[in-house]
């Protein structure tokens, strides 16, 4: 059995960033769109995590099998936070978007045009 | 630096931070009064700020272990986003639009903002970069969904939500593309890096910072990431509008001044030429579009779009007379815009209008203002001896030293472009005839605020010298 390179993260995470836009470019649900972009953001998470494994950097803590570029898991780390700030956000204009239109889809939802 | 010895230095975000707390426990106190309260406790807590950016001055320190810098390019963007957000609350008080009950919430917001803004034009970190930008947008699209019951206003969130979202998805993960290629988050150290890894792979340098452009790119909405401006400055309140198109628009090129002067400008791929045809693509078509407007906000929102586009132009260049005319610029288009948005509000609360047809005869209903709008509309079409054209002269000179004729050549026609929607608001200001004679009244306090918009618009175009103070300023010592 070969070993996981940095090659397969890269891969998944392109796989997974295509998909989160397809899904935001293509779906007519609000609560669709908005799990794209959780995609897009988690693909960038696994990008760093990964790299923060296989880069070697100044600042790389221990040594050999489990040296760790630090800031990478770092960033993950805010990156997830801001995930979840997003998506409140995301989810109180939903709210008040469906009060005003009684629909979330961003078709009909369009009266700001020109 | 450390962080003990930073926190001296990080003062003006500490008392934003501060002020956005006192500013929502006032209003949990004063429930039920409705009093300007918050909007005055708002204005002092920005005033302490402005007093503590000026007393830390112009330092040339690294903060918090390499994460934030503090120069002189960031106080001076500071500076401007500080008046920018002290204008918009007074805007706030004077326009009707907002529910009394809210304006706890919404000042404390305001407040909040600055802190992101203040990180944007100081981060030196990749991270606080995208911290500082997310910070800014979640912040903006409350702002402008505001009005719960309107809904313009919740589709101008909707909108800005998505659009953001995405764009500052791709912008992350550009972010750790580059982070993957250096191995660093330091934006100097990547700076340092780049240009060699760029040499070998140029392809994935080109591609990662493309996706980063498209997180700045949208914050200053250039093409192609301009598409929720129109929308969302139409449908927000106005204050708000005029929030967004100053402050988060200098905000937005001060980290992109930042990210590209610093790190992305050195690798060998030419950004000198792709930029240039983003800034004559943006400035285009935010004039071409702004052609047909009724709607004076939305009109508004395109022309900030061109002055985007102007703006970028001497980004472009990547040298420090670039820079500096931006600079000058920014300050210029923030006294002008202002100023027009400004009038916009007044309008809209005596008149009960946004479109054009409600300035007709805005001349003999109030003069004041109806001056005051003509002066503002010429000096953003960059007509002398308004400071408008003053700022236009040195972008336009600069982008002519560096030799990029064709593009000071773009500029110069899309100015001529922009003079004919400004001329229309003028005509129906000063000729068409009022279906309602009667005059217009306001506050003394507005006719000041509008003078100190006035005064600036005509005095910098006369008098150089801010702009000659900035040219002599050692740029190493300046941004660096």
């Amino acid at each position: 059995m070969s070993n996981i390179t940095l090659e397969h993260y890269l891969l998944i995470s392109s796989i997974l960033f295509t998909l989160g836009v397809f899904a935001v470019l293509t779906r007519r649900n609000a609560i669709t769109i908005l799990m794209g972009i959780e995609l897009m953001l988690n693909s960038c998470n696994i990008n760093f995590i990964a790299f923060s494994r296989f880069v070697k950097s100044p600042t790389t803590v221990g040594a050999g099998e489990v040296s760790l570029a630090i800031e990478g898991q770092i960033m993950a780390l805010f990156v997830i936070v801001l995930a979840a700030a997003e998506a409140a956000v995301f989810l109180a204009i939903i709210l008040s978007i469906y009060r005003e239109f009684n629909s979330i889809s961003p078709d009909e939802t369009n009266t700001l045009k020109g | 630096m450390g962080n003990l010895e930073s926190i001296r230095y990080f003062t003006p975000e500490l008392i934003i931070v501060v002020f956005a707390i006192l500013v929502i426990l006032f209003d949990l106190v004063s429930r039920g009064q409705s009093s300007n309260g918050t909007a005055y406790l708002s204005l002092f807590g920005l005033l302490c700020a402005t007093i503590a950016v000026l007393v830390v001055g112009n330092v040339n320190q690294s903060l918090f272990f390499g994460m934030v810098r503090i120069d002189g390019f960031a106080t001076f963007f500071k500076i401007i986003i500080l008046i920018a957000t002290a204008v918009t609350i007074i805007f706030s008080m004077v326009s009707n639009e907002l529910d009394p009950k809210a304006q706890g919430e919404y000042y404390a917001l305001l407040i909040a903002i600055n802190l992101g803004m203040f990180l944007m034009a100081s981060s030196a970190n990749i991270l606080i970069a995208y911290l500082s930008l997310e910070t800014v947008s979640l912040t903006s699209y409350i702002l402008a969904g505001f009005l719960t019951r309107n809904p313009r206003s919740s589709e101008a969130a909707f909108k800005y939500i998505i659009y953001g979202a995405v764009a500052s998805g791709t912008m992350l993960f550009g972010l750790s593309l580059v982070f993957g290629m250096t191995g660093t988050t330091s934006i100097v150290q990547i700076g340092q890096q780049l240009p060699e890894i760029a040499s070998s792979y140029p392809t994935a340098v080109l591609v990662s910072i493309i996706f980063i452009f498209a997180g700045v790119g949208y914050k200053i909405a250039s093409v192609p990431f301009h598409m929720w401006s129109p929308d969302v400055y139409e449908g927000a309140p106005i204050p708000v509008t005029a929030f967004l198109s100053v402050a988060s628009k200098a905000a937005g090129f001060a980290l992109f001044i930042r990210l590209f002067y610093f790190s992305f400008g050195a690798t060998n791929v030419n950004w000198t030429m792709l930029l240039s045809v983003v800034s004559a693509l943006t400035m285009t078509f935010g004039n071409l579009a702004a052609l047909p407007q009724q709607n004076v906000k939305r009109l508004l929102a395109y022309s900030s779009i061109a002055h985007g586009g102007y703006l970028l132009m001497g980004v472009v260049l990547l040298s420090g007379d670039g820079i500096k005319a931006v600079l000058f610029y920014l300050i210029i288009y923030m006294f002008m815009n202002l100023g027009a948005f400004f009038v916009v509000i007044l309008v809209a609360k005596e008149v009960g209008s946004e479109n054009i047809d409600g300035y007709k005869g805005l001349i003999s209903r109030a003069p004041f203002v109806a001056v005051a709008m003509v002066i503002f509309l010429f000096s953003l079409t960059g007509m002398p001896p308004l400071a408008g054209f003053a700022g236009k002269w040195v972008l336009f000179a600069a982008v002519v030293e560096k030799k990029l004729y064709w593009l000071a050549i773009v500029g110069v026609l899309n100015s001529v472009v922009s003079l004919y929607y400004y001329i229309r608001i003028v005509k129906a200001m000063l000729f068409d005839p009022s279906e309602d004679a009667e005059t217009l009244s306001f506050s003394r306090g507005s006719m000041a605020l509008l003078m100190a918009f006035v005064v600036p618009t005509i005095l910098l175009g006369i008098y150089w010298k801010p702009y000659d103070f900035l040219k002599d300023l050692p740029l190493d010592r300046f941004i660096g």
